[in-house]
């Protein structure tokens, strides 16, 4: 069921394109908008593994809103209660859908961070980001689709998104900008101190994925 | 046309339901009995309760006093089992507009295990099989729309169809396509409600009609 | 008379004839409670202001911890009171969905935690005057502040989901869920930080550590503190949770309004 579900989700992006034509250049945009603010080259420099996570939280938001409008679009998320779907099978179903374009959207910001930013990726510190990388997916993938249910059934849902979603996935900031760090190698951080971060990641994305499954039923049931 | 049947349990007993929408009691004190295989009428002016009535029938809508049962479940206990059963058809058509009927039609079936024939069956009998099978819902006219959510509902065996105003943007032709389809479906053991404003047309589909005023329901003299 | 003994409002609701009308929130209860809180904050002057030595280190500025440590205290007290509520209303909401004592249970929660918000905010604010007067800086990006900062954010989160739209089950069920997973938040900002902060002690000259050494006296006034803030924080709740029972009444009270509305224009 979930797998129906985040498949069904796969295929409306590919049709509609919109994370591809909108989302991606807005997380492309807030890039490229961070050099103007910050203004020594060295500074990005350091601080670039933050930068990638600030713009990928930001992109978090707007992939959730998008994730519930489509099914708010034709009522389709009453269509989906009323059909009796299991809620766990909804959450799983749009989390994983979630997840997928989030890291694809993460992949091309840490390929725009190597060139806007002059990172580099040693061979070493590879494993390690890319183990982030899915890791940290998959926790805010969890808590967006949680929170993203919840806000689309109520009114002011764009702006309690932010609220409810940034302060839950400060964890992730921290510990994916400490482990991205240590990937690249920035400010002289090192590939072994980047595992721990990954430890509280996964336990992050546990904590969410099934807190959230339980979670989600309740919170989108009027 | 089926008599009701009389040793058969009816489908919807609801006895002195109110049901609120934030601070408004949109049922106030509602009862109704419905057996299968009727085809009941509500009209009533806008802002009566139709809406509500059906959506509550549908198991989305909590009861805060009376009671209600609904394909043999408990409205205030087991709205997920009511949901199940029931099929819901509203303002909107529930549809992905991306995805083409096929995709929407086995989606929706999926949810309930229908089989490969089953779907192109619903597909065929709604008359959105053919060639308009491959076409993204979102480029159909309005009638093709509504039979393709009317598939939807075929597709997940619904026994009870709940329709909110279904001939609405609809031209002549397709109405009466859709009267066709809705007089199959009594035939094949569905129990139709309707809500509509169409009275000389839905009043010769039904075989029962019931007035919706200020949240209450009573019943008109045949 | 006052009480949120459900029946009883069961009555009024239903309008009997129950007695005088209820103006206040207050009772004997309250009033004893106001004048045990009264009593020992005065005790929390004289021995935080008077009795108990100044600091070695901080002089006098550690007599703000006595107001301090006393306000994050009781907020985390306060948050635990709203997890277990939280907890309360969603097994009272399986059994059966009338079981109107879920709703007292979403009551709690929430004055819970509006009251602990309101604590953290306290904190947060003479924290930063004792930061000022002890460090020379307000604000300092460490385990602790930051910790605090983030448990301020997600529980105005929480108080902004318990304004949403909706029936007060609803409300209690949604807000039970974002209750629950706000405190499992918690521990896993503080770990985190935690982390964050211990592997990058470069910009701590600074012990921010809070735990001061203290002796005897200063012991006892921290103690006296703790006492004062959880009567007040106690009598507070008494209050506010009988508020929040009436603005529930209130809006039962305009169903049966507006039910009666609804029915008179159908007659008509």
């Amino acid at each position: 069921m979930s797998v129906l579900i985040a498949a069904k989700d796969l295929r409306v992006e590919r049709r509609s394109r919109v994370v591809t034509n909108q989302v991606l250049p807005f997380a492309g945009v807030t890039m490229v908008i961070f050099a103007f603010a910050l203004d020594k080259e060295t500074v990005l420099e350091q601080v670039a593994p933050g930068l990638i996570w600030l713009a990928t939280m930001f992109s978090l938001l707007v992939l959730v809103q998008r994730a519930f409008a489509i099914e708010a679009d034709d009522g389709a998320i009453d269509t989906m209660r009323v059909a009796g779907v299991d809620a766990r099978a909804i959450f799983v179903g749009k989390a994983v859908a979630l997840a997928a374009q989030l890291l694809a959207l993460e992949v091309v910001l840490v390929l725009l961070a190597i060139v806007l930013y002059r990172q580099t990726v040693p061979m070493d510190g590879v494993v390690l980001l890319v183990t982030t990388l899915l890791v940290a997916t998959c926790g805010l993938a969890s808590v967006g689709t949680l929170y993203g249910g919840l806000a689309a059934g109520v009114k002011g849902r764009e702006t309690l998104l932010p609220l409810l979603v940034l302060p839950a996935v400060a964890p992730v900031l921290i510990g994916a900008t400490r482990a991205v760090e240590s990937a690249l190698g920035t400010v002289g951080a090192v590939v072994s101190d980047g595992w721990p971060w990954v430890g509280l990641l996964v336990v992050f994305a546990v904590a969410f994925g099934v807190g959230g499954s339980l979670a989600f039923g309740p919170l989108i049931d009027e | 046309m089926d008599p009701a049947a009389a040793p058969a349990p009816p489908v919807i007993e609801l006895t002195d339901v109110v049901a609120v929408l934030g601070d408004f009691p949109a049922l106030a004190g509602a009862s109704l009995t419905v057996a299968r295989g009727e085809i009941l009428l509500l009209q009533g002016p806008n802002g009566a309760g139709k809406t509500t009535l059906l959506r509550l029938c549908a198991g989305l809508v909590p009861l805060t006093r009376g009671t209600g049962e609904v394909a043999g479940y408990d409205l205030t206990i087991d709205r997920e089992a009511v949901r199940r059963r029931v099929g819901l058809l509203g303002h909107q058509n529930g549809l992905y507009r991306d995805l083409t009927v096929a995709e929407n039609v086995h989606f929706w079936g999926a949810t309930v295990g229908a089989t490969a024939t089953e779907i192109s069956a619903a597909m065929e009998r709604l008359g959105v099989g053919g060639r308009l099978v491959d076409v993204p819902v979102g480029k159909l006219s309005a009638g093709q729309r509504r039979r393709t959510a009317l598939a939807c509902l075929v597709a997940r065996r619904a026994e009870l169809w709940l329709l909110d105003e279904p001939h609405a943007g609809l031209d002549a032709d397709a109405r009466d396509e859709l009267d066709h389809t809705l007089r199959q479906a009594a035939h094949a053991g569905a129990t139709i409600i309707v809500a509509s404003h169409e009275l000389d047309r839905a009043g010769a589909l039904a075989t029962r009609t019931v007035d919706v005023i200020a949240g209450q329901i009573r019943e008109v003299a045949a | 008379m006052t009480t949120t003994n459900p029946d009883l409002l069961a009555q009024v609701r239903d309008g009997a004839d129950v007695g005088p009308v209820v103006t206040s929130t207050a009772t004997r209860g309250t009033r004893i409670l106001g004048v045990l809180t009264i009593v020992s904050m005065v005790w929390l002057v004289v021995f935080g202001l008077g009795f108990s030595p100044a600091d070695r280190d901080q002089a006098e500025a550690v007599r703000i911890l006595y107001v301090h440590v006393p306000t994050i205290w009781v907020a985390y007290m306060a948050f635990v009171v709203t997890a277990i509520a939280s907890a309360m209303v969603l097994l009272r909401s399986r059994k059966g969905s009338q079981a109107s004592s879920s709703l007292g249970w979403d009551r709690l929660a929430g004055a819970s935690a509006e009251i602990g918000t309101a604590f953290v905010g306290v904190t947060l604010v003479v924290g930063a005057l004792w930061g000022r007067l002890t460090w020379g800086v307000f604000w300092q990006w460490d385990a602790r502040l930051t910790t605090t900062a983030l448990l301020f954010v997600t529980y105005i989160g929480y108080l902004a989901v318990r304004r949403l739209d909706g029936t007060h089950r609803q409300r209690a069920k949604r807000s039970a869920v974002i209750g629950l997973i706000a405190v499992l938040e918690i521990p896993l900002v503080h770990w985190s930080v935690r982390l964050w902060r211990s592997l990058h002690q470069e910009a701590t000259v600074l012990n921010t550590d809070g735990d001061i050494d203290m002796d005897g006296l200063m012991l006892f006034s921290l103690f006296v503190g703790v006492i004062a803030f959880t009567l007040f924080y106690v009598w507070l709740m008494m209050h506010r949770t009988r508020v929040m029972a009436m603005e529930d009444l209130i809006d039962d009270r305009g169903l049966d309004e507006a039910l009666a509305a609804r029915r008179q224009e159908g007659a008509s």
